[in-house]
């Protein structure tokens, strides 16, 4: 039986998640933001929105990290790790992709006319056909594990493929966004990391905000693989 | 020296001008405290994900322990 302290000693950073997020949500709704046209209080996205692709970068490269130790060694372990991890990875992503449509939708439509009306331009946005590349590439990372029987084929193949798709994230939302016109912000620099060009203020909430949801995708992720692997053990003693 | 005086004064006018357009924000919202509702809510649905994924964790370590 693992006492208090044992407890406190393995699993900080999951109180540490919540605690962060509890932070973000209250002071994320409250503290003052900068006034800026158009953005108006939708500002406060940048905790929740501008969060979920920071946590599905950090969490694909967990899954990389973990395909090119299995690559290393050939442990099954890690091939299960970097399944995990890249798929709570794509959840993110999703929702950071679901927010951004609901963001975009206020703030980048014209408001005279109809929706749809702005459908065509906001269509065009290069950081949107980036993620959508980068999404449908893990995408086929599930499927491509999933048509393979053979474990150790699978994870191999699997492993080298993950390597690919995540090489593949630096072109489609980092580089090609940032050349061609966008609406997105941040294309001039990292506005998120940049000590310039984020508000005091906003930083105060927003850096807590991306080391909490981040945390609490790590902690999904693990309870998945902890799963696999009690699976992994009933199927191969 | 009337000439800088009036030129101080036009520019001190521009700049109240250009501060009264004000950006629209939800002061009124925050002021009558309505939007903690909102923070309440939000709370809530935390805390009732994060006590879901304490129940799984738990059943987790459970099954570790009985294998």
């Amino acid at each position: 039986m693992a006492t208090p302290k044992d407890y406190m000693q393995k699993q900080w950073w999951k109180i540490l998640s919540i605690v962060l997020l509890i932070y973000t949500f209250i002071a994320g709704l409250l503290m003052p933001v900068p006034r800026i046209p158009q953005l108006q209080e939708t500002i406060r996205n940048l905790y929740f929105h501008v969060c979920m692709w920071f946590a599905m970068m950090i969490l694909f490269t967990i899954s990389v990290i973990n395909a090119v130790k299995y690559l290393r060694n050939g442990l099954l372990v890690f091939d299960i790790k970097a399944r995990q991890y890249a798929v709570v990875g794509i959840v993110f992503g999703l929702l950071g992709y679901l927010t951004g449509t609901i963001w975009m939708s206020y703030t980048w439509a014209d408001p005279n006319n109809p929706a749809y009306a702005s459908f065509s331009s906001i269509a065009r946005e290069p950081k949107l056909i980036g993620a959508a590349i980068a999404l449908l590439v893990y995408f086929a990372y599930l499927i491509l594990r999933d048509s393979i029987q053979d474990l150790d084929k699978k994870a191999r193949i699997s492993a080298v493929y993950n390597i690919f798709a995540y090489t593949l994230l630096f072109p489609s939302i980092w580089i090609l966004p940032r050349l061609l016109p966008s609406l997105h912000p941040g294309k001039e620099g990292n506005p998120a990391l940049n000590f310039n060009d984020i508000s005091p203020t906003m930083r105060l909430v927003f850096y807590p905000a991306v080391i909490g949801w981040t945390l609490l995708g790590l902690w999904i992720a693990t309870l998945k693989i902890r799963l696999k692997i009690l699976k992994e053990k009933i199927i191969l003693p | 020296m009337k000439k800088i005086i009036t030129s101080l004064f036009l520019f001190l006018l521009l700049l109240k001008i250009e501060a009264q357009q004000e950006v629209q924000m939800a002061d009124e919202m925050n002021s009558n405290g309505k939007i903690y509702v909102v923070v309440a809510v939000m709370i809530t649905i935390l805390i009732g994900i994060t006590l879901y994924l304490v129940r799984i964790d738990r059943k987790i370590s459970k099954l570790e322990k009985n294998k």
